[in-house]
């Protein structure tokens, strides 16, 4: 199997900010609770909403968290 | 459409979804599937509809198996035309194994639907489960660590040549027919349609059959979850169940686990990924087994069950599911870290030989 490359250190401005967006994200999903609940479960071409929700939070949530870890010291064997 | 009951969420609620979330997600970013089964049920213990909850576990599992497969294909484990050509015949096993799910839902009632679901868990993870862990104490009795190679029914299914269906695969360096992926994906969409966890044969399928090693096998898995995440998210979207507050609060701890869950695959050995899927897939069993008998007695197959034994199994049978993902978690977690300084050590004497 092939090894993965050795990714260079990476600074701690992608954790601060990534895990900024992450917390914006959430804070917007819960004091817009009903209004996005509402849009989200309209059903039909709505069904757009919670897709587009699901990728945007799992870009940068997803980034946060792999950031969040690597700042950590928990990185794969390389 | 009628109107679905969003609960309302508790600060308290929120915290056991996360937590749940990011045991489910370690699991599945080590193995390629898993969690599934206790989240749905963990989201109706708190109050929510079976279908909003199988909704909003979907709409939690695409992004997931997204960023999941994208950190494992960094480490080179991922077969993406693999993924995709499973994903798609997935897809259409979801759709049949939905299909069924609600014939015998209409026919049988929930008991019915309840105890189709739990016999072919007991029979699918008695088979596959312990044909899994049998193999994980053959290898790791026999010493050998090292990658695995294909067994004698993969090899066979590898040196089968029929015109016009070979695709070549990258993770086993050879062509296939597809008309093995075509079925074996469908299984798994079908599978994943009837008790959630489609990696649960997805994955052993890639192994057994067409001879992918665990790393490849697992990771793949996680490309085929998103296929069948993404389109299972739209078919339940498309009716308004999915609860996205739900869905993104899952999706905030799994994201965390599945890191930490693909961290580990680069750390252990590669029986130890069989190893947390059969432990967990002989608990589950065990958990299923354990409410069969409520349901045969609500169908009247056998005599009454005080009302207060049922409750008892059902909360005994949930215990021992959360058991489930807390074993497989313990055992990534203890490989993790043993991995790590075993790796760390081995640095540090080439360090010192170097000087």
């Amino acid at each position: 199997m092939s090894q993965h490359k050795k990714a260079p250190p990476s600074t701690p401005f992608k954790l601060i900010g990534f895990g900024f967006l992450s917390i914006t994200l959430y804070t917007t999903l819960f004091v817009y609770e009903k209004q996005i609940l509402n849009l989200s479960s309209k059903g039909k071409w709505f069904f757009i909403i919670p897709i587009l929700i699901a990728f945007c939070f799992s870009f940068v949530h997803g980034n946060f968290t792999s950031q969040f870890w690597d700042k950590l010291g928990m990185r794969a064997k390389s | 459409m009628e109107s679905i009951n969003f609960i309302d969420l508790s600060l308290t609620n929120c915290f056991y979804l996360f937590i749940v979330g990011f045991v489910g997600g370690l699991v599945s970013g080590f193995i390629g599937s898993g969690g599934a089964f206790v989240l749905t049920p963990a989201m109706m213990s708190l109050g929510v509809p079976g279908i909003v909850a199988v909704a909003s576990n979907m709409c939690h599992k695409f992004p997931k198996a997204l960023v999941g497969s994208l950190k494992r294909a960094k480490y080179g484990q991922v077969d993406l035309k693999m993924g995709l050509v499973m994903g798609v015949s997935a897809e259409a096993g979801v759709l049949t194994g939905a299909h069924y799910q609600e014939l015998i839902k209409q026919t049988y009632g929930d008991a019915g639907s309840n105890l189709y679901v739990s016999v072919a868990f007991v029979i699918i993870l008695a088979l596959v489960g312990g044909y899994v862990m049998r193999d994980t104490i053959k290898t790791y009795r026999s010493g050998v660590n090292e990658e695995e190679k294909p067994g004698r029914l993969a090899l066979w299914v590898q040196s089968i040549h029929i015109p016009g269906t070979m695709v070549y695969f990258s993770s086993i360096k050879t062509r296939l027919s597809i008309l093995f992926t075509i079925p074996l994906g469908f299984a798994t969409g079908f599978l994943a349609a009837t008790i959630a966890v489609g990696g649960f044969i997805g994955v052993p399928a890639q192994i057994y059959v067409l001879g992918l090693n665990s790393l490849m096998a697992s990771a793949t898995e996680l490309v085929i979850a998103f296929v069948m995440g993404l389109g299972g998210t739209i078919k339940f979207a498309w009716s308004g169940y999915v609860d996205i507050r739900l869905a993104m609060i899952i999706l905030g701890g799994s994201l965390f686990g599945i890191q930490l869950g693909a961290i580990g695959t680069t750390y252990v050995k590669p029986y130890v990924i069989k190893l947390v899927m059969g432990v967990i897939m002989l608990t589950v069993l065990a958990s299923r087994a354990l409410v069969i008998p409520v349901y045969l007695s609500q169908l009247e197959l056998i005599s009454p069950i005080a009302d207060n034994t049922i409750k008892i199994l059902k909360n005994s049978s949930f215990s021992i599911m959360i058991l489930a993902l807390i074993l497989g978690a313990t055992i990534i977690l203890h490989a993790l870290l043993k991995g790590r300084r075993e790796h760390q050590n081995l640095q540090i004497i080439n360090l010192k030989i170097a000087a």
